[in-house]
C-alpha cells in the first residue's frame, strides 16, 4: 500500500496554481468580467483552486484565437499533426504519476484508476489518432472512362467541445485527439465539477501546440457553454452529458445549421447467463468482478453496468456470490493505492444518489448490500463517498431506469434468452451492455439482439482505442474512440473532374 | 403536443375543498431560489433530464429557452409567491411514461453543476426528491 500526499502539501508530486485563468491563444487570459469560482475537492471537499468565471466576451475571445489558428493548423501535413500527437502522449505519459494524482483531487476517482486506466488510455488514444490521421486516406470513384469523383477530408475549422466531470483528463482527449488530428481548433469547455487538471495537462503540453489550436475556457454552462454551444462560429459541437442539455445543445446548433455529436449516458444492462456457473473456475470469477464493475468510477461512467439481470437457474447462488465480492470492495482515500472505491465528484451528485436509495426503498426494493452514505474518518469526513449498493427489484423501478450515476445496482432475474434481452431492452437508453456466457452462439446472438452501441461480451469496462463507442436510441449520436470519429471533424470535398474535351451536347 | 397532459390543477372532485393534487411541487429553500432566478432571469421554467452525468436533474432555464415539444409532457404549472407568472415542469413523455407512478419534489443542494441550469453559478443545485403517488392522488391526476 502506498498514500500519496494530496497535491499541494509536503511531499506531493504535484500541485496546483491557487488560480486558474482561461488558456486563449497560447496564453493564460483572465476573464472578461473579473470573475471566479471555487473548485473543491471531492476527496476532503475543501476547495483548492479557483477557476475563471467564463462569460460570452471570453468565449468570444476563445473563438477568435483559434479562428485565428485553423487555417494554419488544418494545412499542416497530416505527419506534423501526428507528430505532435505523439509528443503530447509521450509528455503525458513522462507525467502520468503526477496527472494522475492530479486527476483524483480534482474528480475523487481512486488513484489506481487513474494510475492505471484514465492517464494510460489518454496517452494511447493521442498515439491512436496520431496514427489513424496517417493511415487515413480519400477515395476516387472512377464513374466512367473520362469522369472521376475524388474525395478529399478537409478539416472542419474550429469546433466546440463540452466536456463532462467524470473523467475530465480522458473525455477530454476522447474529444481533442480525433479533433486535432483532423485539423481543426478547438475551444473547449470542461466541467464545472473538475475545470482544472486539464489546465494541468495543459501546461505540461502548451509548448508542443501552436498558439490557438487548443484554447479552454472555464465556466458555468449557461454563461459560459451556451454562448459556445450557440456560437455561429463553431462548425460543430460535441457534448457528453445528459439529455435535456444534449437536446438544448442541439437546438442551439440547429439554429446555425451545425453538426453535433452528443453522448449522453445510459442504463446498462449487464446479462449473466446460467451456463456462467456451470464451473468454479477462472471465468466464474471473471464475471463477479464484472458484476462489481458497477462500483467502478464510483458509478460515474456512462456505461456503468447499473442492471445486472440474472438468469434464473443460478440466480440465488451468483447473486450471492456477487454481494460477497461487492462487500470485498475497499473503500476509502482516494490517493491510497489500496482503495477500489473513493469519492463522488460533487455534493449534488451525492445528494441525487442519496435521493435514488430512497425511491428505491420506497418501490419495494431490496437493498442487499451498502444503501447509504459512507462515513469516513478524519479529512475524509467532509468528503462525498456513498456504499457500493446492491439492489433487488424490478425493471419497471425508477432504479432500473435512470441512470443513477453512483456505485449502485439493482438487480433482477430473467427466464430465458427471449425475457433477457427483452429486459435489457427495456430502457430509453442504448450506450453499453455486457453479455456473460461459456456458450458462443448465446453469446453472439445475445450480443445482435441488445439494442446498445457497445456490447462487452465475457468483459466489461474496456475502454480500447479503435473500438468504436456511442448510442442507440436515447444514448446520442456519434461514434467515439475509434477512427471513424475523425470523419465527424471532417468536411467532405469532392471534386468531380471531367478529363473529356467534348461538350457535353446540352447546349 | 401535450399541452392538454397533466398539470400542477387537478380535475375538480366533488366535495369539501381539498388541496389540488400535483406531480410535482417545491420546497420552501427551492421557492427562494426560484424567486431570486427570476427577479435576474424573468420567467422560468424546467425540464427533468434523464441520461448520464447530471442527469436526473431538473434544469431550470429563462422561460422558452429551451424548446419543448410533442415529444414532452407539461406536469405542472407551479405557483411562486412573489412570482406573477406559473413555473413550467416538463419532461419528455418516454421518461414521463417511466416516472408516472411518482411525485416529485425540487428541492435545493449545495452542490456544482451543471449543465445550462441556471441556477450554477450559486452554488447549489436543484435537485428531485421523489416518493410514490398514493393511489388516491393517482386517481385524481389525469
Amino acid at each position: 500500500m502506498a498514500q500519496y500526499a494530496a497535491p499541494g502539501q509536503d511531499g506531493s508530486v504535484v500541485s496546483y496554481e491557487p488560480r486558474y485563468d482561461h488558456w486563449i491563444g497560447g496564453e493564460y487570459v483572465k476573464p472578461a468580467k473579473g470573475q471566479y469560482f471555487e473548485n473543491p475537492s471531492p476527496v476532503t471537499g475543501q476547495t483548492f483552486t479557483e477557476m475563471a468565471r467564463g462569460t460570452a466576451d471570453d468565449v468570444e475571445r476563445a473563438l477568435d484565437a483559434a479562428h485565428g489558428a485553423a487555417d494554419a493548423w488544418g494545412r499542416t501535413s497530416v505527419t506534423e499533426r501526428a507528430i505532435v500527437l505523439n509528443r503530447i502522449a509521450d509528455r503525458m505519459e513522462a507525467n502520468l504519476e503526477k496527472l494522475a494524482v492530479a486527476e483524483t483531487w480534482e474528480n475523487g476517482k481512486p488513484v489506481r484508476e487513474t494510475l492505471a486506466a484514465d492517464l494510460p488510455l489518454a496517452i494511447d488514444h493521442f498515439r491512436y489518432f496520431a496514427g489513424a490521421i496517417r493511415a487515413q486516406e480519400g477515395s476516387l470513384g472512377e464513374l466512367d472512362d473520362d469522369t472521376v469523383a475524388y474525395h478529399f477530408h478537409e478539416p472542419l475549422g474550429v469546433v466546440a467541445q463540452i466536456i463532462p466531470w467524470n473523467f475530465p483528463i480522458l473525455m477530454a482527449t476522447w474529444k481533442l485527439a480525433p479533433a486535432l488530428a483532423a485539423g481543426n481548433a478547438v475551444v473547449l469547455k470542461p466541467a464545472e465539477q473538475t475545470p482544472a487538471s486539464i489546465h494541468l495537462l495543459m501546461s505540461l503540453i502548451a509548448d508542443l501546440l501552436p498558439p490557438g489550436v487548443v484554447n479552454i475556457v472555464n465556466g458555468f454552462g449557461f454563461e459560459a457553454g451556451k454562448p459556445l454551444a450557440s456560437s455561429p462560429r463553431v462548425a460543430k459541437v460535441a457534448f457528453t452529458g445528459e439529455t435535456t442539455t444534449g437536446r438544448l445543445i442541439m437546438q442551439y446548433a440547429s439554429e446555425n445549421i451545425k453538426p453535433v455529436t452528443l453522448e449522453l449516458g445510459g442504463k446498462s444492462p449487464n446479462i449473466f447467463f446460467d451456463d456462467v456457473s456451470a464451473a468454479d473456475d477462472d471465468f466464474y470469477d471473471k464475471a463477479l468482478e464484472g458484476f462489481t464493475m458497477f462500483a467502478l468510477n464510483q458509478g460515474e461512467v456512462c456505461t456503468c453496468p447499473s442492471r445486472a439481470l440474472i438468469q434464473q437457474g443460478h440466480y440465488a447462488d451468483f447473486l450471492a456470490a456477487a454481494v460477497k465480492r461487492t462487500e470485498a470492495v475497499k473503500q476509502g482515500n482516494p490517493l491510497d493505492t489500496d482503495t477500489m472505491v473513493g469519492a463522488q465528484a460533487s455534493n449534488d451528485q451525492l445528494e441525487k444518489i442519496l435521493s435514488y436509495l430512497d425511491i428505491g426503498r420506497q418501490e419495494g426494493a431490496k437493498v442487499l448490500t451498502g444503501g447509504a452514505r459512507a462515513e469516513l474518518p478524519g479529512d475524509l469526513a467532509g468528503g462525498y463517498y456513498v456504499q457500493p449498493t446492491i439492489f433487488q427489484g424490478d425493471n419497471a423501478m425508477r432504479i432500473f431506469q435512470e441512470e443513477i450515476f453512483g456505485p449502485v445496482v439493482s438487480v433482477a432475474p430473467f427466464a430465458d434468452f427471449a425475457d433477457g434481452i427483452k429486459i435489457a431492452n427495456d430502457t430509453l437508453y442504448g450506450l453499453g451492455a455486457g453479455v456473460w456466457t461459456r456458450d458462443i452462439n448465446t453469446a453472439y446472438r445475445a450480443g445482435r439482439a441488445i439494442q446498445a452501441g457497445r456490447v462487452w461480451t465475457n468483459c466489461y469496462h474496456a475502454y480500447p482505442a479503435h473500438a468504436a463507442f456511442g448510442g442507440y436510441k436515447q444514448s446520442g449520436i456519434g461514434r467515439e474512440n475509434h477512427k471513424m470519429m475523425l470523419e465527424h471533424y471532417q468536411q467532405t470535398k469532392n471534386l468531380l473532374i471531367s478529363y473529356s474535351p467534348k461538350a457535353m451536347g446540352f447546349f | 403536443m401535450n399541452h392538454a397532459q397533466p398539470t400542477g390543477s387537478a380535475a375538480p372532485t366533488a366535495g369539501p375543498a381539498r388541496p389540488p393534487v400535483s406531480r410535482v411541487e417545491l420546497t420552501a429553500a427551492a421557492e427562494e431560489l426560484i424567486r431570486s432566478l427570476h427577479g435576474r432571469h424573468g420567467s422560468l421554467m424546467f425540464h427533468q433530464s434523464g441520461g448520464c452525468c447530471d442527469g436526473s436533474a431538473p434544469m431550470c432555464f429563462p422561460a422558452g429557452e429551451f424548446r419543448t415539444g410533442s415529444s414532452d409532457v407539461q406536469l405542472a404549472a407551479l405557483s411562486v409567491e412573489g412570482v406573477a407568472e406559473p413555473i413550467t415542469f416538463w419532461m419528455s413523455a418516454s421518461q414521463f411514461e417511466r416516472w408516472k407512478h411518482t411525485h416529485l419534489t425540487v428541492d435545493v443542494v449545495p452542490g456544482r453543476g451543471s449543465g445550462f441550469s441556471l441556477e450554477a453559478p450559486d452554488g447549489v443545485r436543484f435537485l428531485i426528491r421523489s416518493r410514490l403517488l398514493t393511489s388516491d392522488e393517482l386517481a385524481q391526476l389525469p
